[in-house]
């Protein structure tokens, strides 16, 4: 399905902006990739307010640290991989464990970073962002929820991770009546026959899906889970009692992310089957993000019948 | 010309080094755990820059100055003995509370805690992160137009973490002259003689090519530690003193063996180790 598609990137860096203008302890730290992260919006408004690390991450996030120390509150940007993985410690032990306001906004997350290959698709990151007492993680599914938890994020006192997607979204959310709430998973259909548990860049696959499976008449229930720590455990509950069967699909690898949160919260509330679809323990590999999408089973039409398999 | 320090203040200096190093030694044989070596040899620069260079207010946030303390950050945390010992000295902890070190519920966990002990201004334990934690500290600090300095203590074998050197880049890159650090250069790490295990060469040449000043003194000389902090405070760059420093200064058993890095005394070499501190 064709439609209009927006940077989520773009939306991330004039928020900044937006807020840079509001709040000035508002500070923006990157590591050589601001044109990338759109975290250049933000350094030409306010240059002295934007530091660049250069090709040191784990330099960007101490730094980041320290300037929390003084008050200040930094958003700091750079590839996912890099951000969660090369830093990993510097957040756990310095932003997590001292409970610093840093927030990570961190882009091309998952496989859809495309062409670049396995070096630099994390799909690891979710998973090790939530298991760090303190924080909170965030994954946004268009360019609304994106702004939205980026202002969430100011606002709140302490880390947040939002991954902020690589590639071009649809409009899923309207700003005037969206209200981001990190304590709330959202319903975007109900259903009856079978649960799909996602957000970030798979929430408009799934979407496309469930059209696809309506034809069929087979009436797919939608939930967005925009936070994924904390999760909202009630609104994943309710849906499983409801369909007692749940597909959980994530631009991530099915080790750690959303679908492991979903089984953990329902083998201890309400024991369902879940089918985890994500990368399967595996290395993603070079393609078009939407070629990939695909490749891996996560595009509407692959879930689609993935889906038609599990209910047969 | 810089003040200088008077003989009376030496003297007292030194007294309280003695103290200080009692109770670093009574709180790890108390715990049966910590790391006297590490701890002896930061004693003394601890007490001349808590008791003689640094702005702070035990008060905490009850102080409307509060924000323009000087901030320190012992980013080799595995010397929290000695931090502690000092903070008491200087009013941030009871010294009673000292002998909860390391012990179930404390707040002087076995490396500082941020949110367990106020007047720690960041966690630390993990090596290689305090300079950079301190170069933010500096930048925060000259964009509020606070004019504090930020005083990190680092080891010597903790300079093998390259991320001391992202660091050490980022302070010169951005002109930190805010910022003052310290390298504990007593030559020994766990598994021995820094030399052997990983030579990290011309600590002064690194940090020179690094684009900042540097002072090289003896750690345990009072009147050398003073100086150099003094001068720190002036300099046009960021600023490192390489102390020239004893690991397990004080307590002859102790001083110069990589043994007693993380090593408890028992009831008899503690009771040795006061006699010597007498």
């Amino acid at each position: 399905m064709q439609r209009e598609c927006k940077s989520v990137r773009t939306a991330y860096g004039n928020t900044l902006v937006e807020l840079g203008k509001k709040n000035k302890d508002i500070v923006v730290l990157d590591a050589d990739l601001s044109c990338s992260t759109q975290t250049q919006l933000f350094a030409k408004e306010f240059p002295n307010r934007f530091f660049n690390a250069g090709i040191a991450e784990q330099d960007l996030m101490t730094t980041a640290a320290g300037l929390a120390c003084t008050g200040k509150i930094p958003f700091v940007s750079t590839f996912s991989m890099f951000a969660t993985g090369r830093a990993w410690e510097q957040i756990r032990n310095t932003i997590c464990y001292s409970n610093l306001n840093v927030k990570i906004a961190a882009t091309h997350g998952g496989i859809t970073v495309g062409e670049d290959g396995a070096s630099h698709q994390a799909l690891e990151d979710i998973s090790l962002m939530r298991s760090i007492p303190n924080m909170i993680v965030i994954v946004p599914a268009d360019a609304t929820e994106t702004k939205q938890a980026v202002e969430f994020a100011a606002e709140h006192n302490g880390p947040v991770f939002i991954r902020i997607a690589r590639t071009n979204l649809p409009d899923i959310f309207n700003d005037n009546d969206y209200k981001f709430n990190i304590n709330k998973a959202i319903t975007i259909k109900e259903g009856t026959d079978i649960s799909i548990i996602t957000n970030g860049e798979t929430l408009v696959e799934a979407i496309d899906c469930a059209k696809m499976l309506e034809e069929k008449g087979i009436n797919a229930e939608i939930i967005n889970v925009p936070t994924v720590k904390p999760i909202d455990s009630e609104t994943i509950i309710n849906t499983a009692k409801k369909t007692k069967n749940v597909v959980t699909v994530e631009n991530h690898s099915i080790i750690g992310g959303l679908g492991s949160s979903v089984c953990e919260i329902l083998s201890e509330n309400y024991p369902a089957k879940v089918t985890r679809i994500g990368i399967n323990d595996k290395f993603g590999q070079s393609g078009k993000a939407k070629e990939l999408m695909d490749y891996y089973g996560l595009s509407a039409k692959k879930l689609y019948e993935r889906i038609l398999g599990i209910l047969k | 010309m810089l003040k200088q320090i008077s003989e009376s203040e030496i003297e007292q200096i030194k007294k309280n080094s003695k103290k200080l190093r009692k109770n670093v030694l009574m709180m790890i044989h108390n715990a049966k755990s910590g790391h006297p070596g590490g701890s002896l040899s930061c004693i003394d620069i601890l007490n001349v820059l808590f008791t003689q260079c640094m702005k702070y207010y035990p008060e905490c946030e009850k102080n409307p100055d509060y924000k323009s303390r000087d901030r320190f950050i012992l980013s080799k945390g595995h010397a929290s003995a000695a931090l502690y010992a000092v903070m008491a000295l200087s009013g941030f902890i009871k010294e009673e509370e000292l002998m909860t070190f390391r012990l179930l519920g404390s707040k002087l966990q076995g490396h500082p805690s941020n949110t367990r002990l106020k007047g720690i201004e960041v966690s630390t334990g993990s090596l290689g992160q305090g300079l950079s934690i301190a170069c933010g500290m500096a930048l925060g600090l000259r964009l509020d137009n606070i004019n504090s300095k930020v005083f990190v203590y680092m080891g010597d074998g903790e300079i093998e973490e390259g991320s001391v050197w992202e660091a050490a880049m980022n302070a010169s890159h951005n002109k930190l002259n805010n910022l003052i650090a310290f390298v504990d250069n007593n030559n020994l790490q766990i598994d021995g003689d820094i030399e052997k295990v990983k030579g990290v060469g011309s600590i002064k040449a690194k940090f020179d090519a690094f684009g900042w000043n540097t002072k090289e003194i003896d750690g345990h000389n009072i009147t050398e530690i003073y100086n150099a902090i003094e001068e720190g405070k002036n300099s046009d760059k960021p600023f490192v003193i390489i102390a020239h420093t004893i690991k397990g200064k004080g307590v002859s058993f102790m001083e110069n063996n990589a043994g007693w890095h993380g090593k408890a005394p028992n009831d008899e070499q503690l009771q040795e180790a006061l006699k010597e501190l007498e």
